[in-house]
């Protein structure tokens, strides 16, 4: 039953798997054929959208499919070994000694009420390894991930310790038993830029000493870029592009990839330059197989062969492989048409329409003050983007709910067209309630599940536009027009939308009292590239339409980009660098800004050199003496950093930065170092 | 207009769309617990509402034959006045099931808005509110129905607003819990932010999403009615003479139980309030198991 591993014997090698869930006594096709494989110590990336199976693959590696799933056909063989027949006793040692997973979210995959020193040495004992020596194995482990103090570590609880180093303490974990085969699912999505790169740093530098195959599943095209050799494109359940990452990314060969590619704004497009490119319809739902290609039906470049027969996965190059009728013409997959919009030009020399004037915000947090913004001067046009950029902990949240009277700020006000607003909402009057709205991150939670869509919209329309009746249903069908809701969907609930319609309907709310600034918190985060690149382009429809301000907020920092007119860095809780989108990008920038930005993985690589911060965010409860950043910034300058707050000047014409190293200098090092690259 | 979104909408929406009410009844029917549950309670429900008009003899009236024993002329026997059992078993259920479910829906309305304030506004209403909850619940329900029972006097009505009374803390405690994971949710922020005042986010915008916690809680809420009225009226401050309501002949006839005779006379009305009360559990269990996912 067991092969003898053949030490040529690639370290995972799938085969033509299948997998499919019941539901409701059918069976549904959720993996077709898949086939690929890892050699030892390399590195191989999974991308696709939600629902494309990524997960399914690496829980059916493990053998820990749901209850209704199962493998119904194919092999799957670690080390030469097929893991579909093992027995059970012979799965757990697999999984406890030839495998490491690790997940997403390090907070759940962490038991909270065991201390880590507990939870690693268990690692260790469960293979027969005395306590006492475990102890230390554990502690052996923890260094190699780069946990400076291990001691201190193994005596806390999980919830004592921030998201990169729960990530570690992980990856330490997984690492443990040297796995010949590592599995990554999403391991940095939920992680701040700036740790996220610390911790891919980490996992390369392992990968290399442990000479690990490593499976890295992530949505993120960057990330799978920076990462791995090869990379496999999954849509609906097959592998349609397979290849070396440079090939994949750079001559996409599959019409699917193209389309993936082209819905990130990147290499500095702008709002102005032009429309994303979206991947229009639906994933097809699960089980579905029409006759043909799988994406035909949302393929530009289909032909009528493409609707009738099945294309193979075919071999191009050398180890490049894609599953197209026409992948020599993935290429010309049309672009969206540039459709003529006139943004508004934003006017500088009138009064702004909403001013912050040093604007604090102090918690209590048991009794300690934590300030989560200090000292916040800003202002936004009509008609502008002002984007505001942080990691979290950084205020920018706070910021915008003092804004919107969610929050009432500490100390100073915010003027909305020279009338200063009240700072709780229930003070304000109906119509500064509809001149700020917003839409929030997570579609899902935003809007009422037992509300229809109607419903939601006639409710926002009566309470903000005082519409009722006849008006109220002339202007619904004008406001879901406005976001290209069709309106067969007017009577659905949520749970009958997906994520892109839902975020739709969201925007629809926000407009219907025609606000004269919509904050949007993440409003792209939760969803897929190719739909998100049709929410931003809404966004920007809106705008033009309607000369809207936008206060965006986001950790996409290429997001950020496309659609700011200006930018503010945060870092806890005040102001580093605010300045037109050009000069925060193109730089010289705040150390800080220059961090984040090398931080950020880009398909295109290269251009600029990982910053590597040193340290953990410090916390808002006990913020450092001086400059807030001083205690990473690689380019302290000395004691007047720890001393002193530098303050937030103008530096050159729209450009504040808070830096005690003067602007000129801060050019020379910035641009001595990018030629070192 | 715009290609891209104008395809994204014409085509068909996630085939997931489920028709969640559709799916819940189908869920609901699929549970043996529920169904179970539901024939149970619902053949006491056809004898609350068929009475003594359908039983073989009527249950109040006596005859000359005395604790016959069971399983010859009269099934299930009959006892010290001659009355059937078995009719006054199937006629028993009356005076619980008026009380029970009224006490019930008084409970359940005021403790849901009890929770829906206390969750909402948090604060100082929340922990008011929650110690005078805690205080109540430190007392047992009898000692409490008896002693207001004894002070104004007994009557349905009385019965009905103790027990729904006593049992409102109990189910603000619950209504609260599932308000507090709501009211963070963005779409109460959202409520907010269009100047919706509490007490239309409370009860359009939070309660309807919480119903599935409230209905399993009303459920469990039955069972504890039935025990609290059948316990009440054994010690006599429930139902009054001459229903033939199950606990009432219990205490009629338990001190006939001494020499071991005549148990029927007990049994059988024991059996009736035990499945009745397992009925509606057994509910309550079914609705969870679909419900609370």
């Amino acid at each position: 039953m067991t092969e003898s591993p053949a030490t040529s014997a690639a370290a995972l090698e799938i085969r033509d798997l299948d997998v499919v869930y019941e539901v409701r006594g059918i069976d549904r096709q959720v993996l077709r054929d898949v086939s690929f494989s890892i050699d030892r110590g390399e590195s191989y990336g999974l991308v696709g959208e939600s629902g494309c199976g990524k997960s399914t693959t690496a829980l059916a590696i493990v053998q820990y499919l749901p209850s209704n799933g199962r493998v119904r056909g194919g092999t799957i063989s670690i080390d030469g070994r097929d893991v579909v027949s093992l027995s059970s006793r012979e799965l757990r040692r697999m999984r406890a000694d030839a495998v490491g997973m690790v997940y997403q979210n390090p907070g759940a995959a962490l038991n909270p009420s065991i201390r880590i020193g507990k939870q690693v040495t268990e690692v260790f004992t469960t293979s027969g390894v005395r306590d006492s020596e475990a102890l230390a194995a554990a502690r052996d482990v923890l260094v190699r991930v780069q946990i400076a103090d291990p001691d201190s570590v193994l005596d806390r609880y999980p919830h004592q310790l921030s998201g990169g180093m729960q990530q570690r303490v992980l990856i330490a974990m997984a690492l443990a038993k040297s796995p010949s085969l590592l599995i990554l699912d999403e391991p940095t999505t939920g992680l701040d830029a700036t740790v996220e790169a610390e911790v891919l740093d980490l996992i390369d530098q392992l990968q290399e000493e442990f000479e690990t195959a490593v499976l890295f599943i992530s949505h993120n095209l960057g990330v799978i870029s920076k990462m791995c050799q090869r990379v496999g494109v999954l849509y609906a359940g097959q592998l349609v592009e397979e290849g070396p990452v440079e090939a994949v990314l750079h001559d996409p060969r599959h019409p699917y990839t193209v389309g993936l590619l082209r819905c990130i704004p990147r290499g500095g497009v702008r709002k102005d330059h032009g429309r994303l490119d979206t991947i229009p319809g639906f994933l097809p739902s699960v089980g579905d197989q029409p006759p043909g290609c799988i994406f035909a039906d949302r393929c530009a470049l289909a032909q009528e062969l493409c609707r009738t027969e099945e294309p193979l996965l075919t071999t191009i190059t050398h180890g490049h492989a894609s599953r197209c009728h026409f992948h020599e013409r993935a290429h010309e997959l049309p672009r969206e048409e540039a459709a003529e919009l006139e943004l508004p030009t934003v006017d500088r020399g009138v009064p702004p329409l909403v001013r912050f004037d040093d604007l604090g915000k102090v918690f209590r947090q048991r009794g300690q003050p934590v300030h989560a913004l200090s000292g916040v001067t800003a202002s936004i046009w009509p008609g502008e983007t002002l984007g505001l950029v942080g990691e979290s902990g950084s205020g920018k949240t706070t910021l915008a709910r003092s804004l919107l009277g969610i929050v009432v700020p500490t100390t100073g006000t915010v003027t909305l067209e020279d009338d200063e607003l009240a700072p709780g909402l229930a003070q304000r009057s109906r119509q500064e309630v509809r001149a700020l709205q917003i839409v929030f991150q997570n579609p899902d939670s935003a809007l009422n599940r037992r509300h229809t869509v109607s419903r939601i919209l006639r409710r926002s329309l009566k309470k903000l536009a005082g519409l009722t009746g006849k008006a109220a249903e002339q202007r619904l069908r004008e406001l879901m027009h406005s976001v290209r809701l069709a309106e067969r969907y007017v009577s659905s609930r949520p749970a009958q939308l997906s994520g892109g319609l839902k975020q739709r309907v969201a925007i629809a709310r926000a407009f219907a009292g025609e606000p004269l600034l919509v904050v949007c918190d993440e409003p792209t985060s939760a969803l897929d590239v190719s739909v998100q690149a049709a929410i931003l382009n809404l966004l920007v429809e809106l705008q033009a339409e309607r000369r809207v301000a936008y206060l965006f907020i986001s950790h996409d920092l290429g997001v950020v980009r496309y659609l700011s007119d200006r930018i503010a860095v945060m870092y806890l809780g005040k102001l580093m660098e605010l300045g037109s989108a050009e000069v925060v990008f193109g730089g010289p920038h705040h150390p800080y800004t220059e961090a984040l930005l090398s931080a950020v993985p880009t398909i295109d690589g290269g251009g600029r050199a990982r910053i590597k911060l040193m340290g953990e965010i410090p916390s808002a409860a006990d913020p450092p003496s001086g400059c807030p950043f001083q205690t990473r910034c690689h380019r302290k300058v000395g004691e007047i950093c720890d001393r002193e707050e530098p303050p937030l000047l103008e530096v050159e014409d729209g450009h504040q930065l808070r830096c005690h190293i003067p602007i000129e200098e801060l050019r020379r090092l910035q641009e001595r170092d990018a030629v070192g690259v | 207009m715009n290609a891209a979104a104008a395809a994204e909408s014409s085509l068909q929406p996630p085939s997931e769309a489920s028709v969640a009410r559709h799916e819940t009844l189908l869920a609901l029917a699929r549970s043996k617990t529920f169904v179970v549950g539901i024939l149970i309670v619902g053949f006491w429900i056809f004898w609350v509402i068929a009475g003594s008009s359908l039983t073989p003899h009527d249950p109040l009236a006596q005859s000359p034959s005395v604790l016959a024993r069971p399983f010859g002329h009269y099934w299930f026997g009959t006892d010290t006045l001659g009355r059937d059992v078995f009719s006054r078993v199937l006629a028993g259920a009356r005076g619980v099931m008026t009380v029970a479910p009224l006490a019930m829906l008084l409970g359940v309305t005021g403790g849901t808005v009890l929770g829906l304030i206390t969750g909402y506004y948090r604060g100082v209403v929340d922990e008011g509110i929650s110690r005078v909850i805690d205080a109540f619940l430190a007392l047992p329900l009898i000692v409490i129905a008896v002693t207001v029972i004894t002070a104004v006097g007994q009557s349905t009505v009385t019965l009905v607003i103790v027990i729904g009374v006593v049992f409102m803390p109990l189910v603000a405690r619950t209504v609260r819990a599932a308000v507090l994971a709501e009211r963070d949710l963005d779409y109460v922020q959202a409520a907010k932010l269009r100047g919706e005042h509490a007490p239309y986010i409370m009860f359009v915008e939070i309660l309807p999403n919480i119903m599935g916690p409230i209905i399993v809680e009303a459920t469990v809420r039955l069972g504890y009615a039935i025990f609290a009225v059948a316990g009440l009226t054994f010690l006599g401050f429930g139902v009054q003479p001459p229903s033939p309501d199950w606990a009432l002949q219990i205490s009629e006839n338990y001190s006939l139980l001494a020499g071991g005779s005549y148990w029927w006379t007990v049994l059988f009305p024991a059996l009736a309030v035990a499945s009745l009360i397992v009925g509606v559990n057994l509910i309550a269990d079914g609705l969870r198991q679909v419900l609370d996912t």
